[in-house]
């Protein structure tokens, strides 16, 4: 079934809601994050704060200070781009245990175009003391990741999409902050994908199984803190990378896993994501194709890495 | 107020003002003009209303204060001192790396300090938060910020004032420490953020207009807002940047500068003149 990870996160604080802690807080666009599940069925835990996200996102600290679990949502563009210096200030540097619980991220959000498309939010959060930051790629993942964090005492940013996806998880996955996910073994390339770039990541495994090649397909849900050890081992047994986001091919996943390689176990990386120019207006499928976010860019990035293997 | 309380609190207010003064000269940075100039509020408030207990910082039913123009921390920090949260030695390391008085106030870091603060416009959203999370959980406490004139340049703030009209947030009060100063010079030639009482009046907010060095007035403010149901209280403070020590009073220059040893040594001097005048 194909549900957009929104949709997921209105549901899970529907159902977890009732943890007298949470509160919710809202940029009117609850309609479109999906927080009016939860205003729904807890409206004196609710708080609109209109269109004014900088006040959002301290006045979240402030609450965080007495004690609550904040879930701030806006659009990602307006959350962690437009409001970051309040996200690093208000939330981050003293520690509170605010969620950003952003939406709309990537250029999947589709005809509303650039200007609402946040492509860089992941290198921002990411770049910030303190931060956690997660994208979930399915309904399931993103409900075990709301209540992760539920659990979690600080600061995390919760990166959403506008667009249904469809499942790559049953019942019986149990999610855990910072524990990448390996969901096809392979020896001779590793596909690491997050969020909606999953689906293609695992078609990519089908598409190159049919060539004779074994991809592994890691899922790194968590970008920070991220999982080192499953990044090291994979360059190690396989010895070729591709990345896979919907995000500037600077500062996201594909950056945060050369980080960890050039680190510790250099290997060549190959990088899907939006090659650093403004997303556009357009159906998200078509945006999609229009960006190469596709099984077929990383099928051809999969071989050029294999290609640089030392020998 | 009764007499004898007054001299105590002036008495107070003078001692936070030489605090002020050895933390910035130790510092060799920092800001005395904008601390000077709140600190007779500070004192009024933690020594005359605020229910705050030093050894329960964390008290959830604490009244609690925000210094949204944080880079008065000396201020903070030195009523902090005098009020027993802190040792009054620590605040000659203000500032140095080996010290937790950060240039701004750090909620991590300090004793009595509710809300990280500096990056100006923030610390009066955050006190809204608080203050609505009082309303939520039926807690008693009350919430205090104090802002900059220059701070009301920042957009936020008046997202604030918003918003606190909008939850009638009455157990708010806010302070405008007007000193009509900022680094650039004067507020009104810089960027004029006047009609300041106007604006908060539109913005839905009971305003009190005080003068910001009589105590009296402080705490007659005070009273009042307590009893104001429905709205926010802002106090407008009518207030003098450098208030206390001669040469830095109403001198923009004196906003984000240390005093050298000899000037160190005169305002603590005409300090205690003014102390020896009280008779306290």
């Amino acid at each position: 079934m194909k549900k957009a990870t929104r949709a997921a996160y209105g549901e899970a604080l529907a159902e977890y809601g009732s943890n007298e802690r949470i509160i919710v807080l809202d940029a009117d666009l609850s309609k479109s994050t999906m927080t009016a599940s939860f205003k729904e069925l807890y409206p004196e835990r609710f708080f609109n704060t209109g269109i004014a996200e900088a006040n959002m996102i301290s006045s979240a600290a402030g609450m965080a200070t007495c004690n609550k679990i904040v879930f701030a949502s806006s659009f990602a563009i307006f959350a962690a781009v437009r409001a970051a210096e309040q996200i690093r200030n208000s939330v981050c540097y003293p520690k509170l245990n605010v969620k950003i619980a952003a939406t709309h991220a990537g250029i999947s959000v589709g005809e509303d175009g650039a200007t609402h498309q946040a492509i860089e939010d992941i290198a921002i959060m990411r770049a910030l003391p303190n931060m956690t930051v997660i994208q979930p790629c399915d309904g399931r993942e993103t409900k075990q990741a709301v209540k992760a964090i539920i659990d979690y005492n600080g600061p995390v940013y919760l990166r959403l999409g506008r667009l249904a996806v469809e499942d790559i998880y049953d019942n019986s996955y149990e999610f855990q902050i910072g524990k990448g996910v390996q969901l096809k073994d392979g020896c001779d390339v590793t596909i690491i994908a997050t969020g909606l770039m999953v689906k293609p990541a695992l078609d990519a495994y089908e598409a190159l199984r049919a060539q004779g090649i074994l991809a592994r397909v890691i899922n790194i849900h968590t970008i920070k803190p991220i999982d080192k050890e499953i990044i090291i081992k994979a360059a190690r047994e396989t010895g070729a990378i591709v990345t896979a986001e919907e995000h500037n091919i600077i500062g996201g996943l594909g950056s945060a896993v050369c980080e960890v390689l050039c680190d510790e176990l250099p290997a060549p990386v190959k990088r899907v994501g939006i090659e650093d120019k403004f997303g556009k207006s357009g159906k998200p499928e078509d945006l999609i194709n229009l960006y190469s976010l596709t099984a077929e860019n990383i099928v051809i990035k999969a071989k050029i890495a294999m290609a640089l293997k030392r020998q | 107020m009764e007499q004898e309380l007054l001299l105590k609190l002036k008495r107070k207010a003078a001692d936070v003002r030489k605090n002020i003064i050895d933390a910035v000269f130790s510092a060799g940075s920092g800001h005395p003009g904008g601390s000077l100039s709140c600190a007779d509020i500070l004192t009024v408030l933690y020594f005359k209303h605020m229910n705050v207990n030093p050894s329960a910082p964390k008290d959830p039913d604490r009244d609690r204060f925000v210094l949204s123009k944080g880079h008065a921390s000396p201020v903070l920090y030195s009523v902090l001192a005098e009020k027993g949260y802190i040792p009054k030695k620590d605040l000659l390391t203000f500032r140095q790396a080996d010290s937790y008085l950060e240039g701004h106030p750090s909620l991590k870091d300090v004793p009595g300090v509710d809300m990280t603060t500096g990056s100006l416009g923030q610390g009066i959203c955050a006190a809204c938060g608080m203050a609505q999370m009082g309303k939520l959980d039926k807690r008693g406490y009350r919430v205090y910020a104090i802002l900059g004139d220059g701070e009301l340049q920042e957009g936020q703030v008046w997202e604030a004032m918003m918003y606190a009209a909008h939850y009638k947030l009455d157990n708010l009060t806010a302070f405008l420490d007007h000193n009509g100063l900022q680094i650039d010079g004067d507020i009104t030639k810089v960027m004029s953020p006047e009609p300041v009482a106007a604006k908060f009046e539109a913005f839905g907010w009971n305003v009190i207009i005080i003068d910001g060095h009589d105590m009296n007035q402080i705490d007659n403010a005070v009273e009042k807002a307590k009893k104001t149901k429905g709205k926010p209280t802002m106090i407008v403070a009518e207030t003098v940047k450098g208030k206390g020590v001669s040469y830095m009073e109403n001198q923009y220059g004196w906003h984000g500068k240390a005093p050298n040893q000899e000037q160190r040594d005169k305002a603590i001097a005409e300090i205690d003149a003014y102390i020896e005048n009280l008779g306290v």
